[in-house]
């Protein structure tokens, strides 16, 4: 067995991406997630690659977005505020098919908000929170070892898909550590130097761009756009379920809240109650065939966020000819803990 | 049952409560068991509160974040006041009795031991190796992992930097495990 | 009687009409950046990364390997390929709102850095492409659609001076300001932007050349007062020359 590595979750990422090639990182300083730039601009000069410390969110984004233009596994990262400064190159990534990887560690808004834990962003990181009809691949890791695991398929996914692809964790991920066990994964670039930007040498020069004047063109692009989101809804679907098959209950969380909950669910199993967890690992593509069965087999719901409300308008969509989700959503300001959801739970069991 | 424990360690900053709470859990990864640790610092950068709440189990570890933990390591009277409340019952209290009064220990629900480790650690040479002695101290009273585990975890979370006082803080464990050994619960 | 070419077009120009304006100087500025390209032989390993404003389509007209980047970001663009591929020649080609407006960090800092990138600015005093709005650029008291009454001093401030900002930063090997209004200008333009790249190719830093050209359309004028404007307003506040030349230190 490899050696396992103890590692904070905002290192894992970092770890991940080493492990995946990524050559290039791109940042800029925010709390919390301050341990992937200083941990990248130590690490990835001594293989071979480059860390900038950009000039803002907004550069660190572009940076990346001309980084994979030229065919490189590239990555940037930040927290909230920052997120919604890179929201422009993700919308021309997105537009122009570039493969970037981008981490969010979510912290409490809006505004300047806090610097804890939250899941505010949901929005932002599924519904396009940049301009423009567009959709990310948004992965939402609940472990460390997944935080790990999910950066290195960030990777591969951007680079399948030509798409930017969003790691969207929080506070509690980022600063807290559990061992990893590293891996050596097969990475498949064989494709890039088909539409990459290396010099139009003994080629026709390429364009990679997001403008499309011509009359249909623009129409073409998000149709040929659509097909790829499609397949990720077909392909790309990631959950755990946790003690669902004979739950009276099910409850729907992501990321540290997902494997919060999970305590609160053996405690409650443990005196009877019959609870289950269905933690959404990719947020898009939503988990909507697993929930629609489970609604179709008669559970009762019960989303819960580290928000006042996101998600759980997914999880409604997904289940509405069926079932009809509660919603408990924990403030900001404390960290959550198994108790907090204990009472929630209990009462939507009751209703 | 399968084996499982958290613990909440609190202290001052600078307390080196983070520290033992790091070795600890790398104690018990190296024993092959699950183990999540998450740090919780106050607003301030230096002499603020801190605390770091490990958990160490066979099975899948869920929350990392406990508000009713089966102990706690309390290096000063804040951290008392806050966290003792929320023990469970039966849970193991470390007590810093060089700066608690010992009589604050609920002593008749839980498994108290009070432990003077500043006077320890002084006697040892060093009065930053407090947190060793509480956390030796700790590793007795629950026997989640051996102390061995422990003292061989040190290299990995002591910086290069200070990677000349393993031994005393190896010594400091064993100082507070024997302590604990011999002095039983108050 | 026999024909003769005397006056090649660069190969690597596409062989179509440009969009621009009549007596706009962006196909002068095009034609030149091209020709450096093929006179340093540089063609096959270049990247282009282009802007917002009317020279959005530059791709449709420098046949090299070109990536679109948001309004102002270009010279971040131009960082990421530089960084992951350093063995290509990166350059910008960005307008006076693009670059001295919105994008006022990314070529600060961009400079600063010294990245081994090369960029083209051209100053034509007003945004073009979306109908004529006041730039940064903008001289005082020229009447733009956002400023009707003329630019004002004390409302709006004075026109950036690009050339001189970037020279006085530490990272810039090279940075001059040229004009394209007439034949003796268009040599020394032609060399500046030869210079600007040569200093990405010796390494020594980054190169910027700011280059003065005619908007007739938005400026109201016929190409011939348009050009006249550029002898006249322009060249008095924006002086041409180089405000740093590295290559001369090594020499």
């Amino acid at each position: 067995m490899t050696k396992r590595m103890f590692v904070k979750g905002n290192e894992a990422v970092c770890w991940g991406a080493l492990a995946a090639q990524c050559k290039c990182y791109f940042g800029y300083p925010i709390t919390p997630q301050n341990d992937i730039p200083e941990f990248m601009s130590k690490e990835l000069p001594k293989r071979g690659g480059v860390f900038v410390q950009a000039e803002s969110e907004i550069a660190a984004a572009n940076m990346l977005l001309g980084a994979v233009a030229s065919g490189v596994r590239a990555m940037t990262s930040s927290s909230s505020p920052g997120i919604s400064l890179k929201q422009e190159a993700i919308s021309y990534m997105a537009g122009s098919e570039l493969p970037g990887v981008i981490v969010n560690m979510n912290r409490g808004g809006p505004g300047l908000g806090d610097i804890g834990p939250s899941q505010g962003d949901y929005f932002q990181a599924t519904k396009g929170g940049g301009h423009g009809d567009y959709r990310l691949l948004v992965l939402a890791p609940g472990t460390v070892q997944e935080a790990y695991d999910l950066t290195i398929e960030a990777f591969n996914l951007a680079f399948k898909y030509r798409n930017p692809v969003m790691i969207l964790g929080d506070a509690i991920l980022g600063q807290m550590k559990e061992p990893i066990t590293p891996k050596d994964p097969v990475i498949d670039d064989s494709e890039v130097h088909n539409w990459c930007l290396d010099g139009a040498q003994n080629r026709p020069s390429r364009i990679i761009k997001s403008l499309y004047l011509e009359d249909g063109a623009l129409a073409a692009h998000n149709l040929k756009l659509a097909k790829k989101y499609e397949q990720m809804a077909q392909e790309e679907v990631r959950f755990e379920e946790f003690l669902t098959n004979d739950a009276e209950l099910i409850v729907v969380a992501y990321g540290s809240i997902g494997r919060i909950v999970k305590t609160t669910i053996r405690k409650l199993r443990q005196a009877g109650h019959k609870v289950g967890l269905l933690r959404p690992i990719s947020l898009f593509p939503f988990p909507k065939e697993i929930l629609l069965s489970l609604a179709k087999a008669g559970k009762k719901f019960l989303t819960i966020e580290h928000n006042l409300g996101q998600m759980v308008e997914d999880v409604q969509l997904a289940i509405c000819k069926f079932a009809t989700t509660d919603f408990y959503g924990h403030l900001p300001g404390n960290l959550p803990t198994p108790n907090d959801f204990e009472q929630p739970i209990l009462n939507s069991l009751e209703k | 049952m399968s084996k499982y424990v958290d613990v909440i360690i609190a202290g001052f900053g600078g307390q080196g409560v983070m520290l033992i709470g790091n070795l600890l859990a790398y104690a018990a990864m190296e024993q092959g068991l699950n183990v999540t640790y998450i740090p919780v610092y106050g607003p301030e950068m230096r002499g603020g509160t801190a605390n770091c709440t490990v958990v160490i189990g066979e099975e899948e570890i869920g929350s990392p974040i406990i508000f009713n933990p089966l102990s706690l390591i309390a290096m000063n009277r804040p951290s008392l006041d806050k966290f003792q409340p929320r023990v469970q019952d039966n849970g193991v209290l470390i007590l810093n009795s060089s700066l608690v009064e010992p009589s604050l220990a609920e002593k008749n629900r839980l498994k108290a031991y009070a432990i003077p480790v500043n006077e320890l650690a002084d006697k040892l040479g060093n009065l930053r190796l407090a947190n060793m002695v509480a956390l030796g101290a700790y590793v007795q009273a629950t026997g989640i992992v051996p102390l061995q585990a422990v003292k061989n975890a040190l290299p990995n979370v002591i910086s290069s930097h200070y990677a000349h006082l393993i031994p005393d803080n190896a010594k400091a464990l064993q100082t507070g495990y024997d302590y604990a050994q011999n002095q039983g619960t108050v | 009687m026999k024909e003769k070419i005397v006056f090649p077009k660069p190969k690597v120009l596409a062989d179509s009409p440009m969009h621009y304006c009549p007596g706009c100087q962006h196909g002068t500025a095009h034609k030149l950046v091209a020709q450096t390209l093929e006179e340093l032989n540089l063609v096959e390993k270049s990247i282009c990364i282009g802007s917002i404003g009317c020279s959005v389509f530059i791709y449709n007209y420098l046949l090299v390997d070109t990536v679109e980047a948001p309004h102002g970001r270009a010279p971040a663009v131009a960082t990421g390929v530089k960084r992951a591929k350093p063995d290509k020649i990166v350059f910008t080609y960005q307008g006076d709102g693009d670059l001295a407006s919105i994008g006022l960090a990314e070529i600060v800092h961009c400079a600063n850095r010294g990245e081994l990138v090369t960029v083209i600015f051209v100053n034509n005093t007003v945004y073009g492409m979306t109908g004529g709005q006041m730039a940064p650029t903008t001289m005082v008291g020229q009447k733009t659609t956002t400023c009707p009454g003329g630019r004002c001093r004390e409302r709006e401030g004075e026109p950036l001076k690009m050339a001189e900002m970037i020279a006085s930063l530490g990272g810039t090997a090279y940075a001059a300001r040229v004009a394209v209004n007439n034949i003796k200008n268009l040599k020394k333009a032609q060399k500046a932007i030869a210079n600007a790249f040569k200093v990405q190719v010796d390494k020594l830093g980054f190169g910027f050349v700011e280059i003065l050209a005619t908007c007739p359309t938005n400026w109201k004028m016929t190409p011939l007062q348009a050009n006249k404007r550029i002898e006249q307003e322009m060249i008095p506040y924006f002086p041409l020359g180089e405000f740093k030349n590295c290559l001369g230190e090594n020499q």
